[in-house]
């Protein structure tokens, strides 16, 4: 039976209680995404800087449990710097890690949380501090408090005119 | 159907003594109390969102299928003749239970949601048109307010919400004006977030003064007070079987019957039509014409048990255990956690019903609910299915316990002892 340990890793409560990024960017020229979670209430607000294919700035607004924060703050300080590629790279590796439990009980193919599509994890990605998220797959119900900030990001790069 | 033909036992009566809930005994008729979750005591609090099942109701069940299942109203054979008995003496009962005139008005539907939707759908399309109001509450659950928005969106009809005050009650300075031109009046008897009853004999004498007919949403009532739907004054009355010791997929829709009579067919299929040709069809008598289909029969079988235990408990000591016991919760969690706690609801226990949300400093009801299950206390944490009032109180989400007749202090106190684990475990 996994603990609380096993979720609330202390790097985890760190970003919680710390939120990195935390924050507006002007809309325009920037882009502003919003993700709710309607079984819980969460939001997320995703503020994009996108110039040249590289995402320049990233802010982050909204409100939600220590999982959905911190994840969002864990995914602002990643992708800050990344090109586009290497973002949605870094997004299927964290989602892949995420779909674990998913996979062993329905393969995977729920198509509730994002599109599922390809979530082969390429070896060359290193999910870094993020790790620190991989206890979630544990507690089935937490995994799209964790996952919220990433598709709304991944909906941001759709969004975002100049990506 | 004439009620007398099936005595039953009467609800509690008003006047008589109360008597104590025996909750030990109580709590061995629950099979699933005597389970544990996480190495612990099984703790839950969870009764507003769905109650536990007392043995009676599930061998009531069991028994049903195993001796008599067959479908209702159908077969000219001994076991479906009993089923549709047994079905039928389901809604008498709960035609007694509610305090209705006769089973005419007693629909069965899937739970408290269809109940709504069935009115809005039937007399809503039937009686609304562009431009016409409804008058709503800042307090209710979507199940009661997604209905009439979509009716609002598909025909333009004017939506109107009595606020809530900040002492969590409605705001009723300005009923007069509201209440003025509209047809429908629907309202919760009881908030699931907040625990505040509704003065629902108030708003039956505005809305029926103003030519309007009323509505009332009773999933949080029909399990935890006397309810005599004629004496409350109401025209619609629905609640849901689950919450109130019964099974899921069964719920009632109480209507006075020329209501009923006067509004079209719900959903169309079997059971529900008098007569099909190839160009047409004629609806049957109420209820039936609005339970298409085959009907829950197993499930009203268990409502009809639930309704038993019920009554033999009698519902005025099971409000007078629960005012006792939400008074003890507030009192603990106000000594314990200080301004630590906010509770969103009525401070006095005797005007609310067990129903605690909480927000525990600045943890987020999810990280509260995730800590609390480590130790086998289970509570809802969201925003309870209604995301107006949640903004209303300006709150995301909060973490709800709520008593049933096997709560007892001892649950309270695990509560307690787990909030302050929470608390610790999130210190900074």
């Amino acid at each position: 039976m996994p603990g609380l340990e096993d979720l609330y890793r202390e790097i985890i409560l760190d970003h919680y209680r710390n939120p990195r990024n935390r924050g507006e960017l002007p809309v325009p020229p920037n882009t502003r995404v919003e993700g709710f979670n309607p079984l819980c209430g969460d939001e997320i607000v995703v503020f994009l800087d996108v110039e040249d294919d590289v995402v320049k700035d990233v802010r982050i607004g909204g409100q939600g449990c220590s999982i959905s924060q911190s994840s969002a703050s864990m995914m602002s300080a990643a992708v800050k710097g990344k090109t586009l590629d290497e973002v949605r790279a870094l997004s299927r590796a964290f989602k892949a890690m995420m779909s674990i439990h998913e996979r062993s009980i329905d393969d995977g193919s729920d198509g509730a949380d994002g599109d599922g599509s390809d979530l082969e994890i390429d070896p060359e990605v290193k999910l870094g501090d993020l790790e620190a998220l991989r206890g979630v797959v544990k507690f089935p119900v937490r995994i799209k408090c964790a996952t919220l900030s990433w598709n709304t990001l991944l909906q941001g790069l759709d969004e975002s005119p100049t990506a | 159907m004439a009620l007398s033909d099936t005595p039953d036992v009467a609800p509690g009566t008003p006047g008589t003594d109360v008597v104590d809930l025996d909750v030990a005994t109580i709590r061995k008729r629950f099979p699933i109390l005597d389970t544990q979750s996480h190495g612990r005591r099984l703790v839950y609090l969870d009764s507003a969102s769905s109650s536990q099942k007392p043995t009676a109701v599930l061998d009531a069940m069991t028994r049903y299928y195993e001796t008599t299942h067959a479908n209702v109203h159908r077969g000219v054979y001994a076991i479906a003749e009993e089923a549709t008995r047994l079905y039928e003496q389901a809604r008498a009962k709960v035609a007694r239970f509610i305090g209705a005139p006769s089973t005419e008005g007693v629909v069965f539907t899937k739970n408290v949601t269809e109940a709504i939707n069935l009115v809005a759908h039937s007399w809503g399309r039937a009686n609304l048109a562009a431009g016409d109001a409804v008058l709503l509450t800042e307090m209710e659950h979507h199940a009661n307010l997604v209905p009439w928005l979509m009716l609002a969106e598909e025909r333009g009809i004017e939506l109107r919400y009595l606020p809530v005050t900040d002492d969590y009650q409605l705001d009723l300075s300005e009923l007069e004006r509201l209440v003025d031109g509209v047809k429908l009046v629907s309202v919760t008897a009881m908030s699931n977030v907040l625990g505040t009853l509704t003065p629902i004999e108030r708003l039956a004498s505005a809305a029926h003064a103003a030519g309007a007919l009323l509505l009332v949403d009773g999933a949080q009532y029909v399990p935890h007070l006397p309810t005599d739907v004629q004496a409350l004054g109401v025209d619609f009355f629905g609640f849901t079987g689950h919450k109130m010791l019964g099974p899921t997929g069964i719920g009632v829709l109480w209507a006075r019957p020329e209501l009923l009579e006067a509004m079209p067919a719900f959903l169309g299929g079997g059971e529900m039509i008098r007569d099909v040709r190839l160009d047409g069809w004629t609806p049957n008598d109420i209820p039936w014409k609005f339970e298409a289909g085959t009907p829950p029969i197993a499930e009203a079988v268990g409502l009809a048990a639930a309704i038993d235990e019920l009554s033999a408990l009698g519902l005025e000591n099971v409000r007078a255990h629960e005012v006792s016991l939400t008074g003890y919760a507030l009192r603990t969690l106000t000594e314990r956690f200080g301004d630590d706690l906010v509770i969103h609801g009525p401070s006095e226990p005797s005007q609310r019903g067990g129903v605690l949300s909480m927000v525990l400093g600045d943890i987020h009801a999810h990280d509260v609910s995730q800590v609390l299950d480590q130790h086998g206390v289970c509570v809802r944490a969201g925003h309870h299915c209604a995301k107006p009032l949640m903004r209303r109180l300006g709150v995301s989400a909060t973490a709800r316990a709520s008593f049933y007749v096997y709560n007892d202090r001892d649950d309270v106190d695990a509560l307690a002892d787990a909030l302050e684990a929470t608390r610790d475990f999130f210190a900074h």
